[in-house]
C-alpha cells in the first residue's frame, strides 16, 4: 500500500512540474504577476512530493517489503539498517529518484534563496527547471518506476545488496555526485533564462555564481569519494581507472571548473559573457551525457547498471532535446552580447582564457577516448576495442601540466593588462623557492631522482609559493596584519583553498604513481614477503562472521627494522544471501604512506595470494580532493552575494546593484 | 603601448583564434596518435585459432572460462585456464598474479595481454566484473556468433 503512494505522489509531482513549466513562464509572457508568483509554491509541492514518494521507498526498504521488485533486488531481512537505507540508491531505479529528489531540493533552494533576483527572472529560472524536472520524472515513471510490485508471487526473502556497495563511502558517493551533477542544472537554467530575456549583463554571472560554485563543490566531493572508494573498497589499490563512468563525472567536472572561472571573469570585468552561458549549456549537457552513458549500458565499464536500451534511448532523446534546443536558443540570441572591455595579451582575462582553453581541450580528449570504441564499433561494422589509461595519460597529463603553470603564475596576473617584466620578475622568488624547496626535500627523503615528480612537485610548489606570496603582498604593509587577514574576501579564500588543493593533489598523484611499490604473492602462513623495507607476515588466518557473511580473515604482522609496525586483517568475504565473494582489503593509512593488504584466493596448500602495496602520499590525492571542494563552498560566504539577497527585500533599491 | 577599445577587441579575437586552432590541432594530433597506440581491439577464441589475432600486441580476448580447467602453480601465482566460446574454439590463458573476485569456472571474462608463438594467450590483466549478472558484451556477441556458425555448419 506504503509503496503506491509513493508511485501515486511521484505522479502528483509530475503533474506540478508540468504547472511549474507552464504557468510561471507564462506569467512572464503575459505579464500576470500572481503567474508568476506561483512558482514557489510549485516549487515547495514538487519538493514535498518527491519527498514523499522517497520515503515511501525508504519504508519498502526499512519494513523488508519484498513484493516491491526493487527491494526484493538490491536488500535482504540480514542487511544492516544503514546499508537499507543506502540501497535505496544502490541501483538503477532508486538511483534516479535520488536523482530526482535533488532536483526537486535544488528547485526549492533557488526559489527560496534568490530574493536578488526580478520576479520575471526568476520565473524564467523556476520554469526552466519545471521542464527538466518533467523529463525526469517521466523517465523514471515510464521506464524505471522502483515502486513496480512482484504480485501476487513475491520472493520471502531479498537477493541482497551488491557487496561492493555496502560500505560508508557508498552510502555518501552518490548523494554528493548527484547534487553536483543535477546542481549544474542551476547554471544552465539561469543561462537559458538570460538567453531568453536577452538581457545579458554582469548580474546574471552574479546570480549564476553562488548556485554554480556550489555545485561544482559537490561534485568534487563526489568524486573524490569515488576515487577514495575505489582504492579501498575495489579491494586493489587503483585510485583512478580511467573507466568510462569515472569519465561520465570528470567531464562535467572539467567543464564547470572551466565555467567557474569563467563566470568569475564575466561577473568581474563583464567580458567572456556569451562563453560562459555556452559552457553553462555544456556543463549541464555533460550531467546528462554522462546519465547516458552509465545508464544505458552502451559501454563496457565497472560500474554499468544493468543494460537497457530503451532507457538509453530515452535519455538520448532527452539529452537531444536539452543539447539541441539550448544551442539553438544560444545561436539566435548570443549574438546579441558584447564585452563591456577590452584586455592585453598578459592580462588576467588572457590567463582565465587560457585555463578554459585547456580544459575545453582536456574534456575534449576525455570525450574522445570514452566515446571511441562507440564510433570504432560503428565504424568497422562490430568491431570492439577499448581505449586503455596509457591513452588518457599521455593525452591528460601535458594538458593539465600546462593548464597548473599558468595557474602557478596566475596569482599575479592584473586584470586588463600585466606588463611582461614585471610578470617575469615577480615569478623569480616563488619558482626560486619551489626548486630550492623541492630539490632539497628530494635530496633528503626521496629514495630515487625521477624527473617527472620533481617536475611536477616544482610546479605545485610553485603555485603553493605564488599563492602565499600573494597572500602576503596583500596584508604586509597592513598596520593589522590580523584584521587584514579577515578582510580578504572569502572569493579570494575560496581561491586560494582551491588552487592550494590542486597543488596537494598534484603532490599525491605524481609520487603515488613513481614510488608506489605492489606485489602479488603466494603466502603459506608463517611466510612472510618484504616491500620497501616493510617486511608482511601472514601470521594467521581465521574464519569470522558478519552480520550477512562469513569471512577468511587473514592476520597480518607488518614490521619495519625488526619493530612491529601494525597488524593488519584482511579478509575474503562470501556474502551469504548473494553468494558472491568480496576483497576486503586493511589498509594502514598515514600522512606520508599507506600500507595495504588485499588477500586473492586460496591457492591450495594453507597458502593464500595476497597483494600487498606500498603507497606513499596516496591520502594527498584525496586531501587535495577536499580542499578543492571546501574553496568551492567558502566563496558561496561572500558579502556581495547576501547584500543582493537583503537589499531586494526593500523595493525601493534596484536588485541589480 | 597602448591600444583603442576596438583595435584591442580585433586583436583580442585574433588571439582567441590563433590560440584555439593550435591548441585543438596540437591536441588532436596528440590524441590520434596516442589512441592508435592504445586501442587494443578484441579477438573471439576461433579467431585466434584461425590465426587472425597478431602475435605480440596488445589485444583482448574473452569467453567463458572452461570447467575444470583452472591449473594452479604450487610455488607461485601462475595460473592456466581455458577459455572458449562454448563450441569448439578454446584458447589456453596464462596469467600470474591475483584473480578478480568474480573469477570462476562458467564465468565469462575478458583478458587483455598478448598471443605468444605457440598460441598461449599471455594475460596481463583478467577482468571480471562487479555484478555477477552482468556478463561482458564482447562474450555475449561471442558466444552468440559461435552458436551461429555451428548452426550454420
Amino acid at each position: 500500500m506504503i509503496a503506491e503512494v509513493g508511485h501515486y505522489s511521484l505522479i502528483l509531482a509530475l503533474g506540478l512540474t508540468i504547472c511549474l513549466a507552464v504557468i510561471p513562464a507564462l506569467g512572464v509572457y503575459k505579464k500576470r504577476v500572481a503567474w508568476m508568483q506561483l512558482s514557489n509554491s510549485l516549487s515547495v509541492g514538487i519538493f514535498v512530493f518527491v519527498f514523499i514518494a522517497f520515503c515511501c521507498l525508504a519504508n519498502a526498504f526499512l519494513a523488508d517489503d519484498f513484493s516491491v521488485l526493487y527491494v526484493a533486488r538490491n536488500s535482504n531481512s540480514e542487511l544492516p539498517v544503514a546499508y537499507k537505507l543506502s540501497a535505496i540508491w544502490g541501483a538503477h531505479e532508486g538511483s534516479f529518484l535520488l536523482w530526482i529528489l535533488v532536483m526537486a531540493g535544488w528547485t526549492l533552494a533557488v526559489s527560496l534563496f534568490s530574493g536578488g533576483l526580478t520576479l520575471d527572472m526568476k520565473s524564467r529560472v523556476l520554469s526552466i527547471l519545471g521542464a527538466l524536472q518533467i523529463g525526469f520524472i517521466l523517465f523514471l515513471l515510464l521506464t524505471s518506476n522502483p515502486f513496480d510490485r512482484t504480485l501476487p508471487i513475491f520472493p520471502a526473502e531479498g537477493a541482497d545488496l551488491n557487496p561492493l556497495l555496502q560500505d560508508f563511502g557508498l552510502i555518501v558517493h552518490p548523494p554528493m555526485l548527484y547534487m553536483g551533477y543535477v546542481g549544474f542544472a542551476v547554471p544552465f537554467a539561469f543561462a537559458i533564462a538570460t538567453l531568453m530575456s536577452g538581457r545579458l549583463d554582469s548580474a546574471w554571472a552574479r546570480w549564476s555564481r553562488p548556485w554554480t560554485n556550489v555545485a561544482w563543490a559537490f561534485l568534487t566531493v563526489g568524486i573524490t569519494l569515488g576515487s577514495w572508494w575505489a582504492y579501498y573498497e575495489l579491494g586493489w589499490g587503483g585510485w583512478w581507472f580511467w573507466d568510462a563512468v569515472e569519465n561520465a563525472s570528470f567531464m562535467p567536472w572539467l567543464i564547470g571548473t572551466a565555467l567557474i572561472h569563467s563566470l568569475a571573469t564575466s561577473e568581474k570585468r563583464g567580458v567572456f559573457k556569451s562563453w560562459t552561458v555556452l559552457l553553462a549549456i555544456f556543463a549541464f549537457s555533460f550531467s546528462l551525457l554522462g546519465a547516458f552513458l552509465v545508464r544505458s549500458g552502451v559501454l563496457t565499464s565497472v560500474h554499468s547498471f544493468a543494460v537497457d536500451p530503451e532507457r538509453g534511448a530515452f535519455i538520448l532523446m532527452f539529452l537531444v532535446l536539452v543539447v539541441g534546443g539550448s544551442l539553438t536558443l544560444y545561436a539566435f540570441k548570443a549574438s546579441g552580447i558584447r564585452s563591456e572591455a577590452g584586455f592585453d595579451g598578459t592580462s588576467r582575462e588572457t590567463f582565465l582564457l587560457t585555463n578554459n582553453l585547456l580544459l575545453i581541450v582536456a574534456t575534449a580528449a576525455v570525450l574522445l577516448g570514452t566515446i571511441y570504441p562507440l564510433i570504432y564499433e560503428a565504424a568497422t561494422g562490430g568491431d570492439k576495442i577499448s581505449v586503455g589509461p596509457p591513452y588518457f595519460n599521455k593525452v591528460f597529463v601535458p594538458i593539465v601540466l600546462l593548464l597548473f603553470t599558468a595557474m602557478a603564475i596566475s596569482p599575479k596576473t592584473r586584470w586588463k593588462s600585466t606588463p611582461i617584466p614585471r610578470l617575469v620578475n615577480e615569478q623569480l622568488l616563488p619558482l626560486g623557492l619551489a626548486v630550492g624547496s623541492v630539490v632539497i626535500l628530494n635530496l633528503l627523503f626521496a629514495s630515487s631522482f625521477e624527473w617527472v615528480v620533481v617536475g611536477t612537485n616544482i610546479i605545485a610548489t610553485w603555485i603553493f609559493f605564488s599563492l602565499a606570496i600573494d597572500w602576503w603582498s596583500k596584508v604586509a604593509n597592513k598596520r593589522d596584519k590580523f584584521a587584514a587577514l579577515f578582510r580578504q574576501t572569502p572569493s579570494y579564500y575560496g581561491m586560494m583553498l582551491g588552487h592550494l588543493g590542486i597543488a596537494v593533489c598534484l603532490i599525491g598523484v605524481a609520487v603515488t604513481i613513481y614510488f608506489s611499490e605492489e606485489k602479488d604473492v603466494r603466502l603459506e602462513t608463517g611466510q612472510s614477503v618484504t616491500l620497501s623495507g616493510y617486511e608482511f607476515t601472514l601470521v594467521n588466518m581465521k574464519q569470522v562472521q558478519g552480520p550477512n557473511y562469513v569471512a577468511d580473515q587473514g592476520e597480518v604482522r607488518v614490521k619495519q627494522a625488526g619493530e612491529t609496525v601494525i597488524t593488519l586483517y584482511p579478509e575474503k568475504r562470501l556474502y551469504k544471501a548473494s553468494g558472491s565473494v568480496m576483497t576486503e582489503a586493511d589498509i594502514d593509512a598515514g600522512l606520508f604512506r599507506d600500507l595495504f593488504v588485499a588477500l586473492g584466493e586460496p591457492v591450495g596448500d594453507d597458502a593464500w595470494a595476497v597483494r600487498v602495496h606500498y603507497k606513499p602520499f596516496v591520502r594527498w590525492i584525496w586531501f587535495g580532493g577536499m580542499f578543492i571542494a571546501l574553496g568551492g563552498f567558502v566563496t558561496v560566504l561572500d558579502r556581495r552575494y547576501r547584500t543582493a539577497r537583503k537589499r531586494s527585500a526593500i523595493p525601493a533599491v534596484g536588485a541589480t546593484a | 603601448m597602448k591600444f583603442g577599445k576596438m583595435k584591442s577587441h580585433r586583436r583580442n579575437r585574433l588571439l582567441l583564434i590563433g590560440f584555439l586552432v593550435f591548441g585543438s590541432g596540437t591536441a588532436l594530433a596528440l590524441a590520434l596518435t596516442a589512441l592508435n597506440e592504445n586501442i587494443n581491439l578484441f579477438y573471439a577464441p576461433d579467431q585466434i585459432l584461425a590465426g587472425e589475432a597478431p602475435v605480440g600486441q596488445m589485444i583482448r580476448a574473452g569467453g567463458m572460462v572452461k570447467t575444470g580447467s583452472i591449473v594452479r602453480s604450487t610455488s607461485d601465482l601462475k595460473v592456466r585456464f581455458v577459455i572458449s566460446d562454448m563450441q569448439a574454439a578454446e584458447v589456453t590463458v596464462q596469467y600470474e598474479g591475483v584473480l578478480p573476485d568474480l573469477f570462476r569456472e562458467g564465468q565469462g571474462v575478458v583478458a587483455r595481454g598478448e598471443l605468444n608463438r605457440t598460441g598461449v594467450f599471455m594475460a596481463e590483466e583478467v577482468l571480471a566484473k562487479h555484478d555477477e549478472e552482468y556478463m561482458p558484451p564482447e562474450v555475449i556477441d561471442t558466444l552468440a556468433d559461435a552458436q551461429d556458425k555451428a548452426q550454420a555448419l
